[in-house]
């Protein structure tokens, strides 16, 4: 039952991230990958996750690709867009990033023949996350959050208001 | 016997908040002196009846300059996520969907997706009234959930879990309203603005965008975002309940009773504010959010920390 959920979830995530990339119309490329993260935090909760699942769920659907989407909505992004977008997508296009991703598939071919870790022996709850990253991960946190400090100060900067001289 | 108690809990969160809708015109009638509708069944309450057979006899139309899929799905998305949402509700010790360790996560994570459905209807309308609302809608929700996710840290800590059933065992000896008063307030407001209700309705503020996001919606269409937005109310209400006024426990009565009074009790003041309060500019809205609740919800981290390590030594 779990094998069977788990690859029902890699091949919606795949499919979906596919059409994520190919779509040529913003929002509806957007909803692709919203599939996408819903079928990653499935095969996360299988794997025995359910904290980075419910993270996954809150972080990326909830917020991340919400951000994107009013960012697209603010463009208003036309018919005239979409076309443009079709004459990107070339054929000619594809050898780049499809070079890119033959050496990832490789790779990820080579490690899994050498017998890769796999997870979903033990269940990892969200207090174990917890002591991981405030024990042998914390200066990995610490970094992480100056560059979220970097980002709200910058934030600050781009929003504050100038001083107008009074007329 | 899951199977049977998720039916139940489907049909029965359904015909609440259906009957919801009713509890709120009688209740906003007698406090505007004035009688509401009494005239179907007993008291009024089969005018919801009477209601669902002519939306379903309503003509569902599409406009023609709609994103068609997009379109037909929004209406679907808030039903689903906040019916999803009700799967960790703890009404009683045993009558509880699912009982997942990170129980709390999932309401945040789930009830966090009802925002695309104002944003797919706001944007496949086609409109620009439609666009306004979906827009005000992705910032005012974006915004209130993170002070809704923050103000329950507080309580998390309290109950050392993120299981609700365990969470509301935690609350034995002192309900976590008293010790979280700020994280209860916070958390209500949030509830309120993220599903938009008045005075946080500005994704559909009626005299300035016509009817915001679900404006060029019709027939059950409609009827579903209207629906959606009252079983959001039990959702939100019946959350509450579970972290901060001690889920099912109280003496005499029996659990699931005791759950469903408690959560009656808050879809009145649900509708009592309705009553009570005009809607603010949308710059205040925002303004009282990110300056206001947001360092409150940090303080109340902090504190409830700092005091819980001090009373554990």
């Amino acid at each position: 039952m779990v094998t069977v959920l788990f690859f029902v979830a890699g091949a919606l995530a795949i499919v979906s991230t596919a059409l994520a990339v190919t779509r040529p119309n913003a929002v509806h490329a957007l909803l692709y990958l919203i599939v996408a993260i819903l079928s990653l935090s499935v095969l996360f909760y299988l794997l025995g996750a359910p904290f980075a699942a419910a993270l996954e769920v809150i972080v990326y659907a909830g917020a991340i690709v919400v951000l994107l989407l009013f960012v697209v909505m603010m463009l208003n992004l036309s018919h005239q867009s979409v076309a443009e977008e079709r004459t990107l997508l070339k054929p000619s296009i594809w050898i780049g990033p499809g070079i890119l991703a033959a050496v990832l598939l490789g790779a990820l071919i080579a490690l899994l023949s050498n017998g890769a870790p796999a997870g979903g022996d033990s269940i990892e709850g969200p207090a174990a996350v917890g002591t991981a990253l405030f024990r042998p991960y914390l200066v990995g946190v610490e970094i992480a959050s100056f560059l979220l400090i970097s980002g709200v100060v910058g934030a600050y900067h781009l929003g504050r208001r100038l001083k107008e001289p009074r007329p | 016997m899951i199977v049977v108690v998720a039916l139940v809990v489907l049909l029965g969160v359904l015909a609440i908040g259906a009957w919801l809708i009713i509890l709120e015109r009688r209740l906003l009638a007698l406090w505007q002196d004035r009688y509401g509708p009494n005239r179907a069944g007993p008291f009024g309450l089969a005018q919801i009846v009477a209601d669902m057979v002519k939306i379903f006899f309503k003509e569902d139309w599409v406009p023609p300059f709609a994103d068609k899929v997009p379109f037909i799905l929004a209406p679907g998305v808030i039903i689903a996520t906040v019916l999803l949402s009700f799967a960790v509700v703890p009404f009683s010790p045993l009558f509880t969907v699912s009982r997942l360790n990170v129980g709390l996560l999932f309401f945040l994570g789930v009830s966090s997706l009802g925002v695309y459905s104002v944003i797919l209807g706001g944007w496949a309308s086609n409109s620009k009234y439609s666009l306004l609302g979906g827009i005000r809608g992705i910032v005012q929700m974006l915004s209130y959930e993170v002070f809704m996710g923050l103000s329950v840290v507080g309580v998390v800590m309290l109950a050392g879990s993120f299981d609700l059933s365990d969470i509301v065992r935690a609350q034995r000896g002192l309900w976590f309203f008293i010790p979280q008063i700020l994280g209860f307030v916070i958390f209500f407001i949030g509830g309120i603005a993220v599903t938009h209700r008045i005075p946080f309705d500005l994704p559909e503020a009626e005299n300035e965008l016509v009817a915001g996001f679900h404006t060029e919606y019709s027939g059950m269409k409609f009827g579903m975002f209207y629906v959606g937005e009252y079983v959001g109310v039990v959702l939100i209400s019946a959350m509450t309940v579970a972290l901060f006024f001690g889920g099912w426990l109280g003496p005499f009565l029996p659990p699931l009773v005791w759950f469903l009074l408690k959560t009656f009790l808050f879809m009145c003041v649900f509708i009592l504010v309705r009553a009570a309060l005009p809607r603010p500019r949308y710059d205040q809205l925002l303004a009282f959010g990110w300056k206001l609740l947001l360092p409150l919800s940090l303080a109340n981290i902090v504190l409830t920390a700092a005091i819980y390590l001090a009373a554990k030594g």
